[in-house]
């Protein structure tokens, strides 16, 4: 019933003022509405505006360099004399950073979730999740010192050999970083299992381990792909800290104890010198803002995928 | 008094033995001795006293909250999942005849002997196979013509195999409210408990599913020890041996059900029969 | 099975298990716990002695030991001032367009879908859109203005998220009773909708605002200088109209770049530098999330529907 209605419904045969609306307000309303809706729009038009200049300023950068060598170069020294365009290594550095960071956070963040979730006490989980939230909140800068000045140093006791830069350490901490969203996201999925879910395999005589593996964690399937989705965009967009630590030459390898330059450093390095508007270099971070977006975006469809098939019956 | 001879039909034509000799010759299976029940301050049951015999079927009636369901649970030790919760007094296991509400005694090891099929079917997000399957794995058995073996006999068991066999790898989400009910029962059956609960089970299914799982009790109860709560008081005189009526956490009355149906002793059990209160 | 024998084996095996596992996931739940502990630890450790009154007051200077972090904050300060005058009501009006307003159309499918998107695309993309509009299309040049629109628009979608969802716990009721007396739409969110649901709010924008604070590549994306040893003109002036909007303009420098500045620099000294900014950055995110969580908890426990 909204408040045009209510006006409406009593129209008795009074047609005296009391029951007509005031024009004023019935327009006061509508420019109300029409603002917020203007308002609400914005997130639209920020969208478009990714997805916009990111073409354009590619599509400019396309015309000069030719598809083949940016896909199969294997050196990018767009800054450099010798000029080469190639994105496999910035490629390579983000996805050797981000499945260190991965193969870190996912094992760590489930099993921290399904402890949370079904092991422990309602007093440690009240404890534990506002905690996991200040741990998101810390600047990445300051997880970037972390990994240059104390991660390095510990790893390279274990392995002397281990350079300076390195994607290693920033790949652990990037781990790190993401382990408060993985944990977050599964612990919120599995807490959403159904009560009567893990009665059932309560009352069949399973330990509670077995009943978080077998029952709850495959009925939070979806929950928990979602989980980790978000992960992986995350490790893939993390940039200060392998800025500060990784080096940033890039470095066409797959060997972590190496320096590397992740798309999202290389962007950084490039904004910090000089930028003419327009100039090739200007354009290149669009182009490898794109293929950053892609890659996100892939992933964000294969979980959307993933979580369709996994729905939720109950 | 209408209602009393139609009862007394079909307890004629379902109950064969109603004889106290039958009843001697019936051994005991477990019994609540003086079972108390807490829930934080709040007492639940009040110094419960019955009888549970061998493969009969015991039912549980009374109005809601009189703790029915809270007192079958304490048979496999549910409420060990709550936290605030405390039991009292004893029950006696045979032929063990441990007390099985003692600390000692791992709820696990309880629940691996004695089964539960829930109100609401709740089966596994897994195949059909799997779910039947899931006790057998739990208790480390990996044979896999062994398991299969003992699915098709829990599916029979349960009624089901025909409609299931073809199928056996679906999910159990896509049957039908009975047929997840009954393959809930064949998942508790898998493991041979001694003793079966049963929490409603007809409660959320149509009157042929209802009718399917009575029938199913009815032929369980020649392996099975069976316990059943029910808010459906035709289906108590339908199905069960004995019936005990319980009010506000105690035993108002106990015994066989035609007795219990045609002449009950306490006067609020007669009530609650004859509908004066529900 | 009626062994029990073999039954008791099977659980203790089956508990023992348990038991380890749960020892496990402690481990794994303290791992981040413990690394921000470390974390602080290192920072305390660096850069604790930096912390100083001259620290605050001073300009980055080639000597170490005198550079301070005063322009860093002042011009901290005013980004966040213009991303908060902006996101602010952008955020909160969204939300309230799209749980009180908005009917289920396509038009309303796709605003949602979009704010979930935003949510997940990397910070330093949108360094690259303002870079782009901002920066040169709209000709702000590479200015407070820019920098604090940008992060306006990374944490849009968290106010919106949270505006939705502190909306959508007031029940049905209360519209349903503010409707009855003949109230109209704008008159229920303004008169109901917005009191009760502030906290939840408030709790989203300081959330947001955090975030903000701590954003760097952004930030470096559009241009911010890192080494600037002077302040923007002061918004208040001594003379009519009293208000100068020049500060918009002018060159700057923030926080988080002002410690990768010093942790860039290989001598001990400046990584010192970089530690206690770090530990002002931190203690300030800490503080700001930690009242975010505490007013979400005391908001829930007041209102009881």
């Amino acid at each position: 019933m909204t408040a045009d209605s209510i006006g409406q419904t009593s129209g008795a045969a009074n047609s005296d003022s009391r029951f007509a609306h005031k024009p004023t307000r019935h327009i006061g309303e509508r420019i109300i509405e029409a603002i917020l809706f203007a308002v609400s729009m914005t997130a639209v038009a920020v969208t478009v505006g990714i997805v916009g200049i990111l073409l354009v300023e590619s599509a400019s950068f396309f015309e000069q360099v030719s598809m083949i060598d940016f896909l199969t170069d294997t050196q990018w020294t767009i800054m450099f004399a010798d000029k080469h365009y190639g994105v496999l290594p910035l490629l390579a550095g983000t996805l050797v950073t981000s499945t260190v960071a991965l193969l870190f956070a996912v094992p760590v963040g489930t099993i921290a979730a399904v402890y949370l979730s079904e092991f422990a006490s309602v007093r440690v989980r009240e404890t534990v999740k506002p905690t996991l939230e200040l741990l998101a909140g810390v600047p990445t800068v300051v997880y970037g010192y972390f990994a240059l000045l104390m991660v390095t140093p510990a790893l390279q006791w274990f392995m002397p050999d281990l350079p300076g830069f390195n994607m290693l350490g920033p790949g652990l901490v990037i781990g790190v970083m993401i382990i408060p969203y993985i944990t977050s996201m599964a612990e919120d999925a599995m807490r959403s299992v159904p009560m009567q879910m893990r009665e059932g395999s309560y009352a069949m005589g399973a330990t509670r381990l077995q009943t978080s593996m077998r029952v709850v964690v495959p009925a939070a399937t979806s929950g928990i792909v979602a989980a980790y989705i978000l992960g992986i965009s995350r490790a893939f967009g993390e940039t200060m800290v392998v800025a500060v630590a990784a080096g940033q030459q890039p470095n066409f390898t797959w060997d972590p104890t190496e320096p590397g330059a992740t798309i999202t450093a290389f962007i950084v390095q490039v904004a910090l010198g000089d930028l003419p508007h327009g100039s090739l270099e200007y354009q290149s971070i669009f182009a490898v803002g794109l293929v950053l977006v892609l890659m996100t975006l892939f992933f964000n469809v294969l979980g959307h995928m993933a979580r369709m098939r996994f729905r939720e019956v109950y | 008094m209408v209602e009393k001879s139609t009862m007394d039909m079909s307890i004629r034509v379902e109950h064969k033995e109603s004889s106290t000799e039958a009843r001697a010759l019936a051994s005991l299976k477990a019994e609540a001795k003086a079972l108390d029940f807490w829930y934080g301050e709040n007492q639940a049951l009040k110094s419960i006293n019955m009888r549970i015999d061998e493969f009969r079927v015991t039912a549980l009636i009374g109005p809601s909250g009189c703790g029915k369901s809270t007192y079958l649970r304490c048979f496999n030790r549910m409420h060990d999942l709550q936290d605030n919760t405390r039991y009292g007094g004893a029950i006696l296991f045979q032929p063990d005849g441990v007390n099985i509400l003692d600390r000692s005694v791992d709820p696990i090891e309880v629940r691996m002997r004695i089964g539960m099929v829930f109100q609401k079917p709740n089966p596994f997000p897994k195949s059909i196979f799997e779910n039947v399957a899931y006790g057998l794995r739990v208790r480390g058995q990996n044979n896999r013509t062994e398991i299969a073996d003992r699915v098709e006999q829990a599916l029979r068991e349960a009624s089901i195999w025909d409609e299931v066999r073809e199928r056996l790898d679906d999910m159990a989400f896509n049957l039908s409210g009975g047929q997840q009910q009954r393959l809930c029962i064949a998942r508790a059956l898998a493991t041979e408990p001694e003793l079966l609960l049963f929490d409603e089970p007809t409660s959320a299914l149509d009157p042929n599913a209802t009718a399917n799982i009575e029938d199913l009790i009815h032929r369980l109860k020649e392996k099975v020890t069976i316990l059943i709560v029910t808010h459906n008081m035709q289906q108590a005189a339908r199905v069960s041996d004995y019936t005990a009526f319980m009010y506000l956490g105690e035993l108002v009355e106990f015994g066989a059900t035609r007795g219990v149906f045609t002449n009950p002793a306490k006067k609020q059990t007669e009530d609650y029969i004859t509908g004066r209160y529900g | 099975m009626h062994d029990t024998q073999a039954i008791r084996q099977l659980v203790l095996r089956g508990r023992r298990r348990d038991a380890i596992f749960a020892i496990i996931g402690l481990i794994c739940m303290m791992i981040g716990i413990l690394t921000l502990a470390f974390l602080l630890a290192g920072l305390i450790q660096d850069g604790a002695h930096r912390l100083n009154w001259s620290f605050f007051q001073n300009f980055p200077s080639r000597r170490a030991e005198q550079a301070g972090i005063l322009s860093a904050m002042v011009g901290s300060s005013l980004v966040m001032l213009i991303t908060a005058a902006t996101a602010i009501p952008f955020g909160i009006g969204a939300g309230i367009y799209l749980e009180e307003y908005a009917r289920r159309s396509w038009v309303t499918n796709l605003i949602e879908v979009n704010v979930t998107n935003l949510a997940g695309v990397p910070s330093i993309i949108y360094g690259l859109l303002a870079l782009s509009l901002f920066v040169y299309a709209l000709d702000f040049g590479q200015s407070i203005l820019s920098a604090g629109l940008t992060l306006a628009l990374m944490i849009l979608p968290v106010i919106i998220v949270s505006t939705r969802e502190a909306i959508r716990a007031i029940p049905v009721s209360i519209r349903e009773a503010a409707y009855g007396v003949g109230a109209t739409r704008w008159q229920l969110v303004r008169d109901h909708i917005l009191p009760y649901s502030a906290g939840g709010i408030l709790t989203g924008v300081i959330i947001g605002l955090a975030r903000a604070i701590g954003e760097t590549a952004p930030i470096i994306t559009i241009g911010a200088l890192t080494f600037i040893a002077f302040l923007p003109a002061s918004p208040i002036t001594a003379e009519f109209p009293f208000i100068s909007f020049e500060w918009l303009e002018s060159p700057f420098t923030v926080m988080p770049i002002q410690m990768f500045n010093w942790l860039s620099r290989p001598q001990a000294a400046f990584q010192e530098n970089a530690a206690a900014a770090g530990l002002v950055l931190v203690v300030m995110t800490l503080v700001m999330n930690g009242t975010a969580i505490w007013l979400r908890i005391r908001f829930r426990k007041r209102i009881k529907w």
